[in-house]
């Protein structure tokens, strides 16, 4: 199943994960060390963002470590850029109008 | 004229914060930021056009709108801007989504946007505070927003330019 990358970081505690995993590939328990939270809601959540694409797994002998796929952490950073370009955009088309007014006035 | 221009998001509330200078008195940036048929000449990437169906700038009070292009005359996108609270010519509140011809709400993702404006001697600052009820209204309005930017190719500046020695 495929879900929504923003509803993955819509959770803090998961906001939280990657940031843990972003500095190194870790276990599930390890990553259940750093919270105040049951084993089964910290595999939960591990779910969600593997299902987000957001984690990738390795094997490593038994252990299974996770870690962060940082392609997808970009997308985000990609849409909010180009937002910001539209909005730059559309300022800019603003900026010409008001000069436009402005002399108009005069 | 160099003019500020800020854009901040902030992931973890969910809200963009824009903060733009323009060179205009207040009233003309209020009038800009309010007034159909001003907004109807800057908002849209070009080359679509913002078409107003409704404009009630009042609290309680609504704007409906679409975007048309030359291709596209007969939209089924709405956008409606719902008018919260109004302090003239200082802030107003809205609520924005998705809606089709009637008005009525297309999809459950919606954004707040609180717009403030300061007069300076020459220009004028407004604050833009966008937050989203989910990274995924975000998200849809970004795609939607980018293709249709994109397809409009660069920005517009030199017809703006063109008009402006045409009409003299």
């Amino acid at each position: 199943m495929r879900r929504d990358i923003f509803q993955a970081i819509a959770d803090p505690t998961r906001r939280a994960i990657l940031v843990l995993v972003a500095l190194q590939a870790m276990t599930p328990n390890a990553i259940a060390e750093h919270f105040d939270i049951t084993r089964q809601s910290i595999s939960k959540h591990l779910r969600i963002l593997s299902e987000c694409d957001l984690l990738a797994q390795k094997q490593e002998g038994r252990e299974i470590f996770y870690e962060l796929k940082i392609d997808k952490m970009k997308e985000i950073d990609i849409w909010l850029d180009q937002f910001r370009k539209i909005v730059e955009e559309r300022f800019q088309q603003l900026d010409q109008l008001l000069y436009t007014i402005k002399n108009k006035k005069k | 004229m160099n003019l500020l221009f800020d854009f901040t998001v902030d992931k973890a509330t969910k809200t963009i914060h824009i903060t733009r200078e323009f060179a205009a008195g207040l009233d003309l940036v209020w009038d800009a930021f309010t007034k159909a048929e001003i907004l109807d000449q800057w908002t849209a990437p070009k080359p679509l056009k913002i078409r107003t169906k409704e404009m009630d700038f009042r609290e309680g009070g609504r704007w409906l709108y679409t975007m048309v292009s030359q291709e596209n005359e007969n939209p089924s996108r709405y956008s409606l801007v719902d008018f919260i609270e109004i302090h003239p010519k200082t802030d107003f509140l809205t609520r924005n989504c998705f809606a089709d011809e009637n008005g009525i709400q297309q999809g459950s993702g919606y954004s707040m946007v609180k717009n403030s404006f300061r007069p300076g001697p020459e220009k004028t600052t407004v604050q833009i505070e966008k937050k989203f009820d989910d990274l995924a209204t975000l998200e849809m309005l970004v795609t939607l927003g980018y293709k249709e930017g994109t397809a409009a190719g660069l920005s517009n500046l030199d017809e703006y330019f063109s008009k402006l020695v045409a009409g003299k």
